[in-house]
């Protein structure tokens, strides 16, 4: 008796490991038919290479940078030489670690003010989907609200409102930025609400957070991500913007925006190039391959196609 | 279509009454205007006084409550800065931004509406691959960068082109004056939108390309041109539409932006400094009169779609 359990047993755990296996498989070829994809798209490929080298770059700032971002450390609006790759600016801080301190900073706000968007965008989104109603009205009205609004006027009245700063400046992206994602993802779940196994997830019993977590979320994953990768290209203009006309991150904390605010003055843009030009390329490169990336993404992880 | 019309607006009516709401909460929250008069040549009895005759003594909801009735006889308030009426000073700062956000409109329509018809006619080409290329390019440039490219560009280096106001100081102005200030503010409003729009009716098209009618329409023997602006153009209208109602609310964000960088003296330009100011009721006005903005855009869209598309039933 207690043998045949034994065998029992270890057939059962065959069994299960030979289903994990064929999961894992089937896993990875969903990926790996994305990745065969977005490879086709030649720009995209070297967008995500570009954006990987400048995440590096902006990640390891405190180690490479040649000097510190705030520290007065040559002349006064110097232009490059061998030992100041970019110049200084006006007031003898190394232009290439500023630049390098404000990718950091720039890249932080945008990648934290798409998560908060995109977190509250999915909650709603799935909140008003899903349970429709009262709720859905509400939640689709205060949508409508939100998206009544210039958006950058919004965000200009919130930033003179909560004092400009980093922090600030996040909080208030993260809050503006969600009507869209709440729609995309309220019209998926319609959609998903009738199929059957959704349906079957009901009759089974399972547990509402459980049905929008676990069986609805990862079905509209895709084009959540996708959004995504729009919001924080939007959100990294936003900030450039938003810095720019000084309502944004506040010097001497360096970001990409910031720096080029000296340029509204005619005798830095006229005699001081290096001041504004290569901050101002760099949010341009990034934002574009940003854009890329969503774009491949869009097309390797549309079902259609 | 009448019915649907006033559906419309009254569901626009809850939205609107959200709108002043969030919007005077967060005025509340600005802090009081009077902090920027405090100052050692002010006595606080002065600022008490001000203070009753700004009717700021009053809780909050009541001053809502008190604003809200003045709006619906027409009155947006007094600016806190220069005493103007709102509504005036609204006035007069609105016809410039409407010319700059019309004639910017306009020009990344004649831009974006052939550039994204090429690009889906030569689906795969060099052609539509150059389109979108630049199309994403031009989505990806912070635009107040492309305004300091063009000013050094045109003004510092070439010297052809002014680089801020509406019209030369000290002249009368005149309609080519004013055209000239307005060539770079166009360029840059016009380039931005024209990103999102090209890849918005590249792909309308693409799908109007790929109906029945259309393979009908070639099947009958008239030419590819006429095949494309007879039966696939006038399909392109819906999506055309979409486009310019989407634009209106960041034709406004964008403006604002723009008319900062060229000193454009429109209605950007007075809400930028009335935000610096804390002149809430001149923000207020601007916030609210952009909000109706909106979804009077929103709703003319929706009605323009019935009248480009008879297929469309308005319930």
């Amino acid at each position: 008796m207690g043998k045949r359990s034994q065998e029992e047993k270890f057939q059962e755990k065959k069994s299960r490991e030979k289903k994990i296996q064929e999961n894992t498989i089937i896993m990875e070829s969903y990926l790996q038919t994305v990745f065969r994809r977005f490879k086709k798209h030649r720009l995209a490929m070297v967008s995500l290479i570009v954006l990987g080298i400048l995440c590096v770059l902006a990640i390891l700032a405190p180690v490479i940078a040649p000097y510190d971002p705030n520290a007065i450390v040559g002349d006064f609006g110097a232009a490059p030489t061998k030992e100041f790759w970019l110049g200084t600016d006006q007031i003898g801080k190394d232009v290439l670690s500023r630049l390098l301190y404000g990718m950091r900073v720039s890249l932080l706000v945008g990648v934290l003010a798409t998560l908060i968007s995109t977190v509250i965008g999915v909650v709603l989104g799935l909140l008003a989907g899903y349970f429709g109603g009262i709720i859905d009205m509400v939640i689709m009205r205060i949508t409508d609200i939100v998206m009544s609004f210039p958006y950058m006027l919004l965000v200009l009245v919130a930033a003179a409102i909560f004092r400009p700063g980093m922090w600030n400046m996040i909080l208030i992206l993260g809050f503006v930025d969600w009507p869209g994602i709440a729609r995309m993802v309220r019209g998926n779940v319609l959609a998903l609400r009738e199929t059957n196994f959704i349906k079957g997830n009901i009759v089974a019993g399972m547990s509402v957070p459980h049905i929008l977590f676990s069986e609805i979320l990862p079905n509209t994953a895709a084009p959540i991500l996708v959004y995504a990768t729009s919001v924080l290209a939007l959100s990294m203009l936003d900030e450039a913007a938003l810095s720019f006309l000084g309502m944004g991150v506040q010097p001497p904390t360096a970001s990409l925006g910031n720096m080029l605010n000296g340029a509204q003055s005619l005798t830095v843009l006229t005699n001081q190039p290096w001041l504004w030009i290569p901050p101002g390329l760099l949010i341009v490169i990034l934002v574009t391959a940003i854009n890329f990336v969503g774009d491949a993404l869009r097309d390797a992880l549309d079902p259609k196609a | 279509m009448g019915k649907y019309i006033i559906k419309r607006i009254l569901i626009a009516i809850p939205v609107l009454i959200g709108i002043t709401i969030i919007d005077y909460g967060i005025m509340c929250l600005v802090g009081s205007p009077l902090e920027m008069m405090q100052g050692p040549r002010v006595s606080a009895g002065a600022i008490e006084a001000k203070e009753i005759a700004l009717g700021l003594d009053k809780p909050f909801y009541v001053q809502y409550f008190i604003w809200l009735g003045q709006l619906l006889q027409g009155n947006l308030g007094y600016s806190i800065k220069s005493s103007q009426a709102v509504s005036v000073m609204i006035g007069s700062h609105l016809g410039p931004t409407l010319l700059l956000m019309g004639v910017s409109l306009l020009v990344s329509l004649l831009i974006s509406i052939p550039a994204g018809i090429y690009s889906a006619v030569h689906q795969y080409s060099k052609g539509d691959y150059a389109v979108v290329t630049t199309s994403f390019v031009s989505s990806s440039i912070p635009s107040f960068f492309l305004s300091l490219l063009l000013v050094y560009l045109f003004t510092v280096k070439l010297g052809i082109l002014p680089s801020s106001g509406m019209t030369t100081l000290g002249t009368g102005g005149g309609a080519a004056d004013v055209a000239q200030h307005m060539v770079m503010p166009v360029i840059v409003l016009a380039v931005s939108m024209a990103g999102s729009n090209i890849r918005y009716i590249r792909s309308s098209v693409l799908e109007i390309l790929q109906q029945d009618y259309m393979r009908t329409a070639r099947a009958k023997g008239i030419g590819r041109f006429r095949v494309i602006y007879k039966h696939g153009l006038r399909n392109a209208l819906v999506p055309i539409v979409t486009v310019i109602g989407m634009q209106i609310p960041t034709l406004f964000g964008g403006a604002v932006i723009i008319e900062q960088v060229f000193s454009w003296p429109g209605l950007g330009l007075m809400t930028m400094n009335a935000i610096s100011n804390r002149d809430y009721p001149v923000i207020m006005g601007v916030c609210l009169l952009s909000a109706i903005v909106v979804l009077v855009a929103n709703l003319i869209t929706d009605i323009m779609y019935a009248v480009v598309d008879p297929t469309i039933q308005l319930k």
